[in-house]
């Protein structure tokens, strides 16, 4: 049994989990809400973006469950040894990809490589011949590479596509199942005449399924991105910079939320001298350069982590408590934008006939604020939580940057981006580094963009865009 | 209007107050000099006699907020309090930790990121204007909706891509203009070319999206469908009705970029090689510099304060309720 270890990025990221799982409930059983959300299930773009997002979260949560893997035994120590294990921290993540950890390089090596990116002077026949050596790991099975190669990469790249559609098409097949008659679904799924666009969803799933057949078939032999400058896999650095931007996004968005909620309803049902401190207080917040004002924290983390070195048993808990206490400080420096809009929203509500009712009937001022109030504004927080996550992410790359940011021993976008930075003034450019980057960030960050403005579409009807194609069907 | 303003410019020393406590709060008191000290000197067994030599040599080992051993004046006069919190209202801005005089680095470096940040507000905003004004000429059609699809793609990409990829493209490949660096006088020009250009186009996305909803907004208003029924062409409404009254929630949105665009852009500064007071920051934060950070968060906020006191009496010209009020 592995000793799992814990930590607060990991805890609140699966309490966020249930709570989504709980709103979900919620929602099922409040018509009002449903009819919100089925404006967003209807909408293609965002559902679309919903399935990449759940690809994208399920590796973050794959990699927030940490554990330090149990050491063997030594032979002939007592039976009542203590059990030892190992100093490294890793995740479910990093055990389904031990083949990618392991499997270091020493420096450069472009996508799919099978040779170093670095000419090396190599003793061949007794005569040193300078030259790029091969790979340890990549290519490693070719015994001809400069004929194999080209036959290999290309065989192994219609077998995965070929089994990541077989693979969607099943999801495909499956939904169909589910709806009752396999034929008519299917056929109206083809047609794309079904309430929920089936059809664009399930193109999005077998288009990834077949990227994910893809990198399945090409990883165990290859490095499908490269490596980076210290050899390491360039794929796993993204993959594992899917959590970083997750854990950003979301728990600093839920930061904001307490202080944001709290003052912002007190400040509009209370008004007077409470609305006036209340405006004061986040007028002062605001007034301070956002990316100055976390800088400011961040050094004062510097100082107590440097002090409480001791109190971290492994690197990797180190990072974790900096991305945490990150995550806190943009919720305490982020917070007055959210408060403001629900100031003005209470201010609107708290003169309404029903909150004047629930005052005449002798319900409590607290009362009113919990249920009268608070979920008449709760559509304002759905929207400027899931507007602020791309921000967010989009955001961390520019703190890493700065030197306020994540741990520099972690991998994240910003890290990525800011090594990348070097490596296109070399000559000949190393460029698959920023390219995976910028591949992986635009597809978190996009599609996090596309369902948050379906979601702020369904939520707020001033914000409806004009789309051209629904016009065209509702005329026909 | 005269007591209008003078009401704001009380409540913006109010603000400027509170900034300045919260901040010398976190940097000196939460944060103990010893702290900083120790930081700087490096390690974890720095000797007590280097932390109260380096405390001595900067001026931190007075008492922080009321010295009880001065007399008169000096009792509040000889703290750590006044030396870098009371005398930045003077603009007296102090020595950083390694020594230099703050105000001097700040006269000389200003320039440089106005030259950057003032150019690349105005036409960002030029730029995004005219970009949502295409967008709302042809509302309702394929360009409308497309034009809004690339500037979700556009804001959904981060400014370190735009920069490198910029920078690779026309600097490293075409040769077009120099990589990074700042010289006065008319070459200047060939170095800021292409950060403002960069700087434009990576904030197109979003700004053009929010003032094509601020020109929807606006567009949907009683006056504008009494205009279009008089018989007004569509470039008329748009250009003299609609555009005018946007102009309300530009400036608010404007006069909220301006505190950004003084502080320079950091990053802009850093990736190319401007002097100004972005890279300052850069370097004070990574070495840990309070002294500079403090002085930098207030003159940022002394800014952003500034800009929206302008922001307040640009409405009292702008829209006449206000004036009136």
């Amino acid at each position: 049994m592995p000793k799992f270890v814990f930590l607060w990025t990991d805890f609140i990221l699966w309490l966020v989990v249930a709570g989504v799982a709980f709103y979900i409930w919620r929602v099922r059983h409040n018509a009002r809400a449903r009819a919100n959300w089925s404006h967003v299930l209807r909408d293609g773009p965002a559902m679309c973006a919903a399935v990449v997002l759940a690809v994208f979260i399920t590796i973050a949560l794959l990699d927030s469950v940490h554990f330090r893997p149990r050491l063997p035994a030594i032979e002939g120590a007592a039976a009542n040894a203590p059990v030892a294990y190992a100093t490294r921290t890793m995740s479910i993540f990093d055990a389904l990809m031990s083949h990618a950890i392991e499997s270091r390089e020493k420096t450069y090596s472009t996508p799919l490589s099978y040779w170093s990116f670095q000419k090396e002077t190599q003793v061949v026949n007794g005569g040193e011949v300078r030259g790029n050596p091969r790979l340890a790991h990549g290519g490693s099975h070719l015994t001809d590479p400069a004929r194999e190669w080209e036959s290999d990469v290309a065989a192994r790249s219609v077998a995965g596509l070929l089994a990541g559609l077989v693979a969607g098409m099943l999801i495909a097949v499956a939904f169909a199942a589910l709806r009752g008659d396999v034929g008519r679904s299917i056929k109206q799924f083809v047609r794309g005449n079904t309430e929920i666009p089936w059809r664009p969803i399930l193109i999005t799933i077998i288009v990834m399924a077949m990227i994910i057949g893809w990198l399945a078939a090409l990883w165990p032999y290859y490095h499908p991105f490269g490596t980076d400058r210290t050899g390491n896999d360039v794929l796993y650095q993204a993959l594992k910079s899917i959590r970083t931007a997750v854990v950003i996004g979301s728990l600093a968005t839920i930061a904001t939320l307490p202080l944001a909620i709290v003052l912002g309803i007190l400040a509009g049902y209370f008004k007077g001298w409470v609305d006036d401190g209340i405006q004061y207080f986040y007028t002062v917040l605001s007034s301070i350069p956002p990316i100055l004002l976390v800088a400011a924290f961040v050094l004062l983390i510097n100082v107590y982590i440097d002090q409480n070195a001791d109190v971290f048993e492994t690197g990797v808990e180190r990072a974790e408590f900096r991305l945490f206490l990150l995550c806190l400080i943009l919720g305490v420096t982020g917070w007055a934008t959210l408060c403001r809009l629900l100031r003005a929203e209470t201010l609107k509500i708290a003169e309404l006939d029903y909150v004047q009712a629930a005052h005449a009937f002798g319900v409590s001022k607290w009362r009113v604020m919990a249920r009268h109030i608070l979920p008449n504004v709760m559509h304002l927080v759905l929207i400027v939580s899931v507007l602020d996550f791309s921000a967010l992410v989009l955001y961390e790359a520019v703190l890493s940057y700065v030197g306020v940011g994540v741990d520099p021993n972690s991998s994240s976008f910003g890290s990525m981006i800011n090594l990348a930075r070097s490596e296109m003034s070399r000559d000949p450019v190393v460029w698959w580094n920023l390219a995976t980057a910028f591949t992986f960030m635009l597809a978190l960050v996009l599609a996090a963009n596309f369902f948050a403005d379906a979601v702020r579409e369904a939520f707020d009807p001033r914000a409806r865009v004009f789309r051209p194609r629904r016009l065209l069907k509702e005329a026909a | 209007m005269g007591a209008y303003i003078l009401r704001r410019a009380a409540y913006a020393v109010l603000i400027l107050i509170g900034v300045n406590l919260l901040t010398f709060t976190l940097f000196f008191a939460v944060n103990s000099p010893d702290n900083i000290a120790r930081l700087n000197i490096g390690g974890k067994r720095v000797s007590a006699d280097a932390i109260e030599k380096w405390k001595a040599e900067r001026g931190y080992d007075k008492p922080l907020w009321f010295n009880h051993d001065a007399d008169g004046a000096d009792k509040i006069k000889q703290t750590i309090f006044y030396d870098r919190s009371l005398r930045l209202f003077t603009l007296d801005f102090g020595t950083s930790d390694s020594g230099r005089q703050i105000r001097h680095e700040i006269g000389t470096r200003i320039v440089a990121s106005l030259a950057l940040a003032g150019p690349m507000l105005l036409l960002t905003v030029l730029v995004g204007i005219t970009f949502s004004l295409l967008l709302v000429f042809f509302r309702a059609s394929y360009l409308d909706f497309w034009g809004t699809v690339l500037c979700v793609v556009m804001m959904s990409i981060s400014s370190l891509f735009y920069i490198i990829m910029a920078q690779w493209f026309f600097g490293k490949t075409l040769k077009l203009v120099p990589l990074s660096g700042f010289v006065p006088g008319l070459d200047l020009l060939k170095f800021l070319a292409l950060p403002i250009i960069v700087g434009i186009v990576f904030q197109l996305g979003s700004e053009a999206r929010l003032f094509r909803a601020m020109l929807l907004e606006e567009s949907n208003k009683d006056y504008v469908r009494t205009a279009r029924s008089k018989g007004l062409s569509e470039a008329v409404v748009l250009f003299r009705h609609v555009l005018r009254n946007t102009w309300l929630p530009v400036l608010t949105h404007v006069s909220a970029l301006l505190p950004y665009a003084f502080l320079g852009s950091i990053v802009f500064e850093s990736f190319f090689g401007i002097p100004g007071l972005g890279t300052y920051v850069i370097e004070a934060i990574n070495g840990q510099d309070f002294a500079i950070v403090h002085v930098m968060v207030f003159l940022g906020s002394l800014l952003y304060i500034l800009a929206y006191l302008g922001t307040d009496i640009a409405y009292t010209f702008v829209d006449p309720r206000v004036r009136l009020a």
